[in-house]
């Protein structure tokens, strides 16, 4: 049978390149990176050059980039890092409503510590309103943390107009690309961001490998107290390979994401356009300002969970924000904040792409979802204007 | 064959080509249920004869339903379960006949199953009420239940429903 993965926005395959540079690190020079002798030195020299190409790609200094081992961490890192860092200078966080799960629940952790948090409502297509954010800071703010490119309905934030208030205001500004990394232009420094947190298995790179960049004199603290590796901010033996990965997909996707983008788009645009010819199908997120992978829409009548799996018999690989699909039986919350209604977001599908995806594969994803959707719609007692 | 994440094979054949799909004409009892948890909605509707015996037994019954694998899998379950079985006996199914016949469902699944049955439950509520024959005090009880629960449902998809009804002029409860 054929198969179709269109869920690059879950995990992607490890591009060969990447792979290829990781594997003397696991085989040769597997020092680890503390030690003082001849192995330890190679595990540090490698060390050191990955964060210098990683900081590259986002135009940072290199002792701003600390390694972690997820997105997930790194967040965690940035909002419990800062928070308790700062608490002597108040105890109110901002964050949007279309945040990720590794945004929201250290949030709710940190509400149960007695800090204060602002959910920003977004528009329709998932932006955050400049004015309402000025709004939103007080004289106790100490961060606000807002998704660059968003997970579910592939959003991008006005980053830069965000990172001018923060800084205006004094503001420290935190933002998660795990989604945007690698794959849409990131400079710190014009965008006044000062945590950035990026990950490898989003882009071609292996799991379990993720960065935060903290900007130098940020006042933050560790999530893991140890040996004080990456600056005393990351305590763990170093995971070498993984982060040579991470370093090799900064360099690849610097040379070749603008060329990836573009053809990205272009596919992304048909399935979007061909997509929309079915009756009673909307777009998610905003027609230009999304990621280059990320397709996402609504069916009238039908259920995510019932989509997937329809697709997924016909061998296509895609993901929902419907309630079914979900641990805890309740929607997207991203889908809920953009307005839609919770029958709506019930009918949610994701189809993102990444650079292996062909032109074939996404003609054989537009054959099949029509058919799927009407078959669907034929077991709903809704049909709507369809029928 | 291959595997589809948390379900049994017997779920996805049904939830692939699933039974006695569609709606009855002028049917003898409807019943029309809504998930409070996740929001599904099932609609079930059944045409009922009297048997040589003279017992009234569901001679036909088709679904339509708007959920998940699950959802759609026991929707097309219970008709298999119901149809020819007189209404004493198809009173008498449960929701672990439901999930038995699937070779079980996932935990988080599991009130699929009693959607489905629910939905059987209450047509066969209506069928009795609209002939204005006894209605036994355990179902009178479950109906109750049910009513509750799909008014909340209800509420949730005002949308849809009054939509189908200017469209195809369904009538209500």
């Amino acid at each position: 049978m054929k198969k179709v993965y269109m869920d690059y926005g879950a995990t992607t395959p490890v591009d060969p390149r990447v792979l290829k540079a990781m594997e003397p690190y696991f085989i040769r020079d597997y020092g680890n990176s503390m030690s003082f002798h001849s192995f330890g030195v190679k595990a540090k020299e490698a060390l050191e050059d990955s964060r210098e190409k990683v900081a590259n790609l986002m135009n940072a200094s290199p002792k701003e980039v600390i390694f972690t081992g997820s997105a997930t961490e790194s967040d965690n890192m940035a909002l419990k890092g800062i928070a308790f860092a700062n608490r002597n200078k108040g105890k109110h966080l901002i964050i949007s409503s279309i945040e990720h799960h590794a945004v929201l629940e250290p949030i709710k952790w940190l509400e149960k510590q007695g800090f204060e948090v602002t959910h920003l409502p977004v528009d329709k297509y998932g932006l955050v309103d400049l004015n309402k954010l000025e709004d939103a800071i007080r004289k106790d703010t100490i961060l606000v943390s807002i998704i660059f490119g968003n997970n579910e309905i592939g959003v991008i934030q006005d980053i830069k107009g965000i990172g001018k208030i923060c800084r205006e205001k004094g503001v420290y500004f935190h933002s998660d690309a795990a989604q945007a990394f690698g794959k849409v232009p990131i400079d710190v420094k014009k965008m006044n961001v000062d945590l950035l947190t990026i990950n490898a298995h989003k882009v071609y790179g292996p799991k379990g490998v993720g960065g935060l960049y903290v900007r130098n004199g940020i006042e933050i603290g560790p999530l893991l107290h140890g040996g004080g590796h990456e600056f005393g901010l990351r305590s763990s033996t170093v995971n070498v390979a993984g982060i040579v990965g991470l370093s090799e997909v900064a360099e690849i996707q610097k040379k070749e994401m603008n060329a990836d983008a573009r053809k990205q788009i272009k596919l992304r645009d048909r399935l979007i356009k061909e997509t929309l010819k079915i009756e009673d199908s909307h777009l998610n997120g905003h027609p230009t300002k999304r990621l280059p992978n990320n397709a996402h829409f609504w069916f009238a009548y039908i259920e995510g969970e019932s989509l997937m799996m329809q697709l997924d018999v016909h061998g296509i690989a895609v993901s929902t924000g419907s309630a079914c699909s979900s641990g805890s039986l309740e929607p997207s919350h991203v889908l809920l904040a953009t307005g839609l209604k919770h029958e709506q977001a019930h009918g949610s599908l994701r189809l993102t792409i990444g650079k292996y995806t062909k032109k074939e594969e996404v003609n054989y994803v537009l054959e099949v979802l029509p058919n799927v959707v009407k078959k669907l719609r034929e077991i709903s007692p809704f049909k709507g204007r369809w029928k | 064959m291959r595997s589809y994440g948390p379900y049994t094979k017997e779920v996805m054949s049904h939830f692939k080509k699933p039974k006695n799909m569609g709606r009855i004409k002028n049917p003898d009892g409807v019943g029309k249920v809504g998930n409070v948890v996740c929001g599904d909605v099932m609609y079930l509707y059944i045409r009922v004869k009297k048997n040589k015996k003279g017992r009234d037994v569901i001679s036909d019954i088709k679904f339509e339903t708007f959920g998940c694998v699950a959802a759609i899998a026991t929707s097309s379950m219970i008709t298999n379960l119901a149809k020819g079985k007189t209404i004493e006996k198809a009173l008498k199914i449960t929701k672990s006949d439901i999930a038995k016949a699937l070779g079980g469902l996932p935990k988080i699944k599991l009130h699929c199953s009693v959607l489905a049955n629910d939905a059987l439950t209450e047509a066969i509520y209506n069928y009795l009420t609209k002939n204005k024959l006894p209605i036994p005090k355990e179902l009178e009880k479950r109906h109750k239940r049910i009513k509750k629960e799909t008014e909340f449902v209800e509420e949730k998809f005002k949308d849809y429903i009054k939509m189908e009804k200017e469209i195809w002029g369904i009538k209500g409860k």
